[in-house]
């Protein structure tokens, strides 16, 4: 498991090592710390306000799901988190840094919509990137991919190419690349938005078990509500132009409780769907059925 | 307008390899086609000499069609007859065939020397443009423009070069000439090819790198130069084609005299005692260009796996 | 990355702008400094006023040679136009010939087609031009082949699925669907294929025929070392270049503004 592996020996040169998941950061500093956010952008039509006064914090180990509708700013926020966007006024911290400082020392590990492997690289070759842009040693390389492989469930499939693989696993290799340098943050950018509804649900547990196994915590963006509640253990609802936080729920399922079918036909987890519904929409839903859109 | 390199560059890509393949009998086709293909512009030059009248087609005044006879039309069987002939009447005289591949080789020395030059040039320069975009706007749009206006028209005037440029003992050689205009007309394509390619990455793997905190150089190594390889090879091909023909223009234009563009107005000249002998050259200059290709689509397939399907 | 391409638009816009023009005066600038300062020999490099000065003295010569080249291209390209989109149209009606042209053209493509001139030459007879047009024809027709090609291979199998659904005649689903979605695939060819008519029948001239385009002028100044005035009919021919570019891409403009096709290749 990952809290048995040996910290990384090329480590020590950089700025900050990132310590291994178990290892409990500064007491009561936060993993994400988003603090009075906007986001401005000049397009041709004139200004968009993508981000507008968003607070938000992420405790270690913690699960949140930032949820809404397309164009709500969601993803732009995940990206201001990542240092991918500058914020246009406020502030972010990640785990007590300016978000490009921990950019810099790969505090975070992150996932998108598309897999954005490289295609001429094999599996491994894919999941090996960071590492090797971080010069650790060939050796230790090649145990830390054939360990997240194992992980992802891909070991066998270590020498193929991206084209060779589902959009499923190939997501499962874009995840597995996430966690190479042991991140406590876990950045993911609507990593199954592209999968077919049973490979997502299957991916969704396989997400789960990761989480539990290496405790990073995560922010996570979605459209889906029950995917949202399914993995979370806060919901953080978001409503578009501008971009802003309208509703936090939190799901109350623990980390101790399997996230599997059992779980998906629970009455407790229809009732966070329900709630999380009605924070989106900003009213009692009535009726049955009513989609998520 | 940029898309004047890349379209040009396309038949050889496009039209051999877009065939589906699926057994044996499929994977014989493209090459039985190619044959019947070359055989129908056989047919088609034999047809029209039996049944054009001699004198060609004329309407008014104006020949459009060319005179059919053996003199002006050799047969066809006959230019291939030739080449295994002796070169000339005179006792000794190495088969024809012979003179024309040590021609075509010594212009395809010249036409490789100028390639490398230009792609290397090209390849710096389309980095550079890459790396600083002001680079770029200052240049690129002249070096696009530069596609659509025949630069090779100057190739009589370097032809002066040879003769006046002496630096301490060295002295310009006349080859020199003719490769550097082979050079410059490579570089074009591909400095516009290797740029576009260069800037063909997708925006999430410029995310990724960018997440990983990795350098400029590090991304081109790792991003840009494998994304650019599906660009370049196109671009290299047609820099070998115009590398070919830039050195064919400027053998006969500077009046170099070992290459093959020197036989082939010499030959020509001889067309109405030896009609099939003007053809041999042609050949050669075909082979030439060929053999160019060939050179490319090899590079393509040591580079194949960088040429692999975009995977989402 | 978007935001920050917008956020410097206005100062881009300038550069773009600018920045071309700076390096035209910049070569403009060193030109003439290696010529007036370095007093670098004119057999190597004739100032920019000496060239100009050629150009006014034999302006009628180069008209007329301007003419005779541009002719040529001009009869080239449309030979070639003709029969890159008839061979195109049978292409797509039989894969077999679409299989068999396809080595011919790829062979074409990188061919020195310029070789064949001096056997033209001696097939049309001394004083022909038709030599010319024809090399000026065979480089046309293979990008308005090429891009014939790919624009008659654009219309998809469900647009395909939809014209049959209307139970749509040959001609219907011609006039609908093919023809929208090739020709400005076909244009393009057609504006590729004029600089390469040019190109080919300006260096055509080089391989010997009859005297009076801008090519036998320019080997003929240089070979009696009037390199000013060679200088001056390599500017007409870059006129002349510049000049097929702008007319096929207005025309492209002007048949995509009369039917509308969406698609741009």
């Amino acid at each position: 498991m990952i809290e048995q592996m040996s910290e990384p020996a090329g480590a020590a040169d950089r700025p900050s090592p990132s310590f291994p998941p178990s290892l409990p950061g500064p007491i009561g500093v936060p993993a994400v710390q988003v603090s009075g956010v906007t986001k401005t952008f000049r397009t041709r039509a004139g200004l968009v306000e993508a981000l507008a006064d968003v607070d938000l914090s992420v405790a270690e180990g913690e699960f949140v799901a930032l949820l809404g509708p397309s164009g709500c700013g969601k993803s732009t926020l995940l990206r201001v988190i990542a240092d991918l966007e500058t914020s246009t006024t406020g502030e972010v911290e990640v785990f007590g840094k300016t978000a490009a400082r921990a950019r810099e020392d790969q505090d975070y590990g992150i996932a998108f919509q598309q897999a954005g492997l490289l295609p001429w690289r094999t599996v491994a070759a894919n999941v090996a990137l960071p590492l090797e842009l971080h010069d650790l040693p060939r050796k230790q390389r090649k145990e830390r991919v054939a360990h997240l492989l194992d992980l992802v469930g891909l070991g066998d499939f270590a020498q193929h190419h991206p084209d060779q693989l589902s959009g499923g696993m190939q997501q499962r290799v874009a995840i597995a690349r996430s966690l190479a340098e042991q991140p406590r943050l876990l950045l993911m950018d609507e990593p199954f938005g592209a999968l077919d509804e049973m490979t997502r649900e299957r991916m969704q547990a396989e997400l789960a078990r990761i989480c539990a196994e290496t405790g990073a915590a995560v922010v996570f963006v979605t459209h889906s509500i029950p995917e949202a509640v399914f993995l979370a253990d806060r919901v953080v609802v978001m409503s578009p132009r501008p971009g802003r936080i309208t509703g936090v729920v939190a799901t109350g399922i623990g980390r101790e409780v399997p996230r599997d079918d059992a779980l998906r036909e629970d009455r407790a987890f229809f009732a966070k769907v329900t709630e999380v519904r009605e924070a989106l929409h900003g009213s009692p839903v009535t009726g049955v059925g009513r989609e998520e859109r | 307008m940029t898309s004047t390199a890349m379209t040009a560059a396309a038949p050889g890509a496009a039209g051999l390899r877009s065939r589906p393949l699926d057994g044996v009998g499929a994977r014989l086709r493209a090459p039985l086609q190619g044959m019947l293909g070359l055989l129908a512009v056989a047919a088609l030059w034999e047809g029209y000499k039996a049944l054009a009248p001699e004198d060609g087609v004329v309407i008014g005044e104006t020949r459009v069609l060319p005179r059919t006879s053996d003199l002006a039309m050799p047969h066809v069987w006959d230019m291939v007859a030739r080449l295994g002939e002796p070169t000339t009447s005179l006792p000794g005289a190495v088969p024809l065939w012979r003179t024309v591949a040590d021609a075509a080789l010594v212009s395809l020395g010249i036409a490789a020397v100028g390639w490398l030059v230009g792609t290397a040039v090209g390849l710096g320069l389309a980095v550079l443009m890459a790396r600083l975009r002001i680079v770029e706007l200052g240049l690129l749009p002249w070096i696009v423009l530069s596609q659509t206006v025949p630069l090779i028209a100057f190739a009589p005037v370097v032809r002066s070069w040879g003769a006046r440029i002496e630096i301490g003992g060295w002295e310009w050689p006349p080859w020199l000439s003719v490769a550097l205009i082979a050079s410059y007309l490579a570089f074009f394509p591909v400095a516009i090819g290797a740029l576009r390619g260069l800037q063909s990455h997708s925006a999430i793997h410029a995310d990724l790198m960018h997440s990983y905190a990795s350098g400029w150089w590090s991304t081109l190594r790792r991003v840009r130069l494998p994304s650019a390889v599906p660009y370049l090879l196109p671009a290299l091909r047609l820099g070998a084609a115009s590398a070919v023909v830039g050195t064919v223009v400027a053998e006969v234009s500077t009046g170099f005299l070992d290459g093959i563009g020197r036989l082939l107005v010499s030959y020509a000249g001889q067309a109405s005692g030896d009609p099939a002998k003007a053809w041999a050259p042609i050949f050669g200059a075909v082979a030439l260009g060929l053999v160019a290709a060939m050179f490319v689509t090899l590079i393509g397939v040591l580079l194949r796996p960088y040429r692999r399907g975009e995977a989402t | 990355m978007s935001a920050l391409s917008a956020a410097s638009t206005t100062r881009s816009r300038v550069a773009v702008v600018l920045a071309p023009l700076v390096t035209g005066l910049l070569v403009l600038a060193v030109w003439q400094f290696l010529v007036t300062v370095v007093e670098v020999s004119p057999y190597l490099l004739p100032g920019p006023a000496e060239i100009a000065e050629e150009w006014r003295a034999n302006s009628d010569s180069i008209r007329e040679a301007f003419w005779v080249t541009g002719m040529n291209a001009l009869v080239g390209l449309i030979a070639g136009t003709v029969l890159g989109v008839a061979l195109a149209a049978l292409a797509s009606w039989s894969g077999w010939i679409e299989g068999m042209a396809a080595t011919v053209v790829a062979a074409l493509a990188v061919v020195p087609i310029v070789a064949l001139a001096p056997v033209l030459n001696s097939m049309y007879g001394a004083d022909s031009e038709y030599g010319r047009r024809v090399i000026a024809s065979i480089a046309a027709f293979v990008p308005v082949y090429v891009n014939s090609i790919r624009g008659l291979h654009q219309t998809t199998a469900l647009h395909r699925d939809l014209m049959r659904s209307y139970a749509a005649s040959g001609w219907q689903r011609f006039r609908s669907l093919t023809l929208p979605s090739a020709t400005p695939f076909v244009l393009t060819g057609i504006r590729v294929a004029s600089s390469l008519a040019v190109i080919s029948a300006l260096v055509a001239e080089y391989f010997g025929g009859p005297r009076g385009g801008l090519g036998s002028f320019i080997s003929t100044s240089a070979a009696t070392s009037a390199y000013a005035r060679a200088w001056a009919y390599v500017g007409a021919a870059i006129v002349l270049g510049l000049l097929a570019y702008l007319l096929t891409g207005l025309l492209e403009r002007l048949v995509q503004r009369l039917l509308p096709t969406g698609a741009t290749p």
